[in-house]
């Protein structure tokens, strides 16, 4: 252990300080206007993004606990920046919020967990930050304090989380049972499929399917997604999710792979039913919050077939998938922040002739639905062909035409929205609305994410060099 | 003394409490027993662990494990009842069943 060991933590270091060191000027009530925080946090996440391109990359602390490489570096930098899209987004909700300090606390603090649960070589490590991860974005979930909607929404995350937490921790202790080791990588020389071993993966895959919205144990997503402030179902849906699905695949191809040929049919159930149940809920949605909901249920579908791959492609093609999910999400997810602000109406009817009043947003809107049903040359079509070309490896022909022919159905309901913006007339149509700066550079980074990530044809390349 | 009672008998115990706290989980119609039955699953995990540490691998990982999870357990509780607190002062109730604004 030298000093370019430690480097590799400098992400983690700088935001605990940085945690802290608000905690601090919040107890001294140091700062006291909220626009200042807003600043000050922005900041913070920008220089924690800025960080993970500086200094050393690969190395292991605290006796092998704590791993890292270039490609969890960069799974790192993109979460971080999706937490920075979001909080630019939130600019104009947090200005007038009364717990303006708390908010940036309880987010940076999820981010932590979620850095160190992608870092993780250990289980009890891993838990630690998926547990960091949750129990605040519960109460971030709750932070609109005078909606009944919005206390809903934190219980119904907060037991459900807790309750899938168990299921995960009774599989991980069978797994040590078998083992008597909790460094995951080293459990995949002593892991092979047996009775015992497959009831523990069952109890763990139940857990993980908890927390990234799988098909049958979805039940949460929708409810908390429509109750909580937009900004948490961004990141909700984003880096959440996203961290998860990293860790999902790490715990895949370094714990259990000798297991990968059980695994395979049980992602196989699992994602057949996520991708039907969402697109077929989706169609039915009339908000427009639980219709996003629903289309990242049927998104989570696509990211296990990606999983299905070999060792390398699988987790370049989940991270691929999850940086162009990010730009198509938060654009979809920031319009709707900005129409929900300033008018407080969330309904999809709401939405008809939306282009009439706000030309740019109706654009940026249209863009991220394309994106996300995954039509060319947007890079959301990019996004679903590599899941698909790594599913091949191991996919059964029946789950290939299962995601294909959702992916017809859920092509029906994305453009549905686009036509009742563009084309049908409202009667009480949205007004035109100003949209704040930040929010508006926010949505253009991302309407160029989409734009152009699919044809910059290198960054694939680049994170299949760094898998290997 | 306890090599008297075998791994199995422990084993049946902590998969009971599992059971009898996902059965709590699903049936209770009370926020507050709901997080008591979460606590059962959570005991179970310990349980398990601590057996596994005792008669399979005695190194000392599985008993730290423990200490974790019920410090963990702990904050889960602490925001629960938080958010708990903050849905009673609007709907009166810890009944589930009545916090029924967002459905499909």
């Amino acid at each position: 252990m030298n000093i370019s060991d430690w480097l590799t933590l400098r992400i983690e270091i700088a935001l605990a300080v940085f945690i802290l060191l608000q905690l601090i000027i919040k107890i001294f009530d140091l700062i006291r206007s909220n626009e200042t925080w807003l600043r000050l946090n922005i900041a913070i996440t920008f220089l924690i993004v800025l960080l993970g391109f500086t200094g050393n990359d690969s190395g292991s602390l605290f006796g092998g606990m704590f791993i890292s490489t270039s490609f969890i570096i960069i799974e790192k930098t993109i979460l971080a920046f999706a937490t920075l899209l979001v909080l630019m987004q939130s600019y104009n909700w947090l200005k007038h919020h009364q717990h303006t300090p708390e908010f940036f606390m309880l987010l940076l603090t999820a981010l932590l967990g979620m850095f160190l649960m992608l870092s993780a070589n250990n289980i009890l490590l891993f838990y630690l930050g998926l547990e960091m991860a949750t129990i605040p974005v519960a109460a971030l979930a709750n932070f609109d304090l005078d909606k009944q909607r919005s206390s809903e929404a934190g219980m119904k995350m907060i037991l459900s989380s807790a309750f899938s937490s168990g299921m995960l921790l009774f599989g991980i202790s069978i797994f040590y049972g078998i083992t008597g080791t909790l460094t995951i990588s080293s459990w995949q020389e002593i892991l092979r499929p047996g009775g015992l071993e497959v009831l523990a993966l069952i109890f763990i895959m139940t857990g993980f399917g908890f927390k990234i919205s799988l098909v049958p144990f979805h039940l949460w997503t929708a409810d908390v997604y429509e109750g909580s402030p937009v900004s948490i179902t961004a990141f909700l849906s984003v880096v959440s999710k996203g961290a998860v699905s990293f860790a999902l695949a790490r715990f895949l191809f370094n714990g259990v792979i000798m297991m990968q040929e059980f695994w395979v049919e049980i992602l196989f159930l699992l994602s057949i039913i996520t991708m039907t149940v969402g697109n077929l809920f989706a169609m039915r949605q009339t908000n427009i919050k639980r219709f996003l909901a629903f289309s990242t249920v049927a998104q989570a579908g696509y990211i296990l077939l990606g999983l299905a791959g070999d060792p390398v492609n699988a987790p370049t093609s989940v991270v691929y998938f999850i940086l162009v999910y990010m730009f198509s999400n938060l654009a979809a997810l920031g319009v709707v922040e900005i129409v929900s602000f300033a008018t407080q109406k969330e309904d999809l009817d709401d939405y008809k002739g939306f282009y009439n009043s706000n030309k740019k947003l109706a654009i940026v809107l249209m863009l991220a639905l394309f994106s996300l049903a995954g039509i060319p040359p947007t890079a959301g079509f990019f996004g679903k062909l590599f899941l698909f070309t790594s599913g091949i490896h191991s996919a059964s022909v029946v789950w290939l035409l299962f995601a294909s022919l959702n992916l017809v159905v859920s092509l029906y309901y994305y453009m549905r929205l686009v036509r009742m913006m563009f084309s049908e007339n409202n009667e009480k149509p949205l007004a035109s609305i100003q949209s704040p700066l930040l929010s508006n550079i926010a949505l253009i980074i991302c309407s160029a994410g989409i734009l152009f990530i699919g044809i910059f044809g290198g960054l694939y390349d680049y994170l299949h060099q760094l898998a290997k | 003394m306890i090599e008297q009672i075998p791994l199995t008998h422990i084993l049946f115990l902590s998969t009971a409490l599992f059971f009898i706290g996902a059965y709590g989980f699903l049936t209770r119609r009370n926020m507050i027993t709901m997080l008591m039955s979460v606590e059962l699953i959570l005991n179970s995990v310990n349980i398990n662990l601590v057996a596994f540490n005792r008669y399979l691998h005695p190194n000392i990982d599985g008993a730290i494990f423990t200490l974790f999870i019920i410090t963990i357990a702990a904050a889960e509780a602490a925001v629960a009842i938080a958010i708990i607190i903050s849905l009673y002062r609007k709907i009166k109730s810890i009944d589930p069943e009545q916090a029924d604004e967002l459905k499909f």
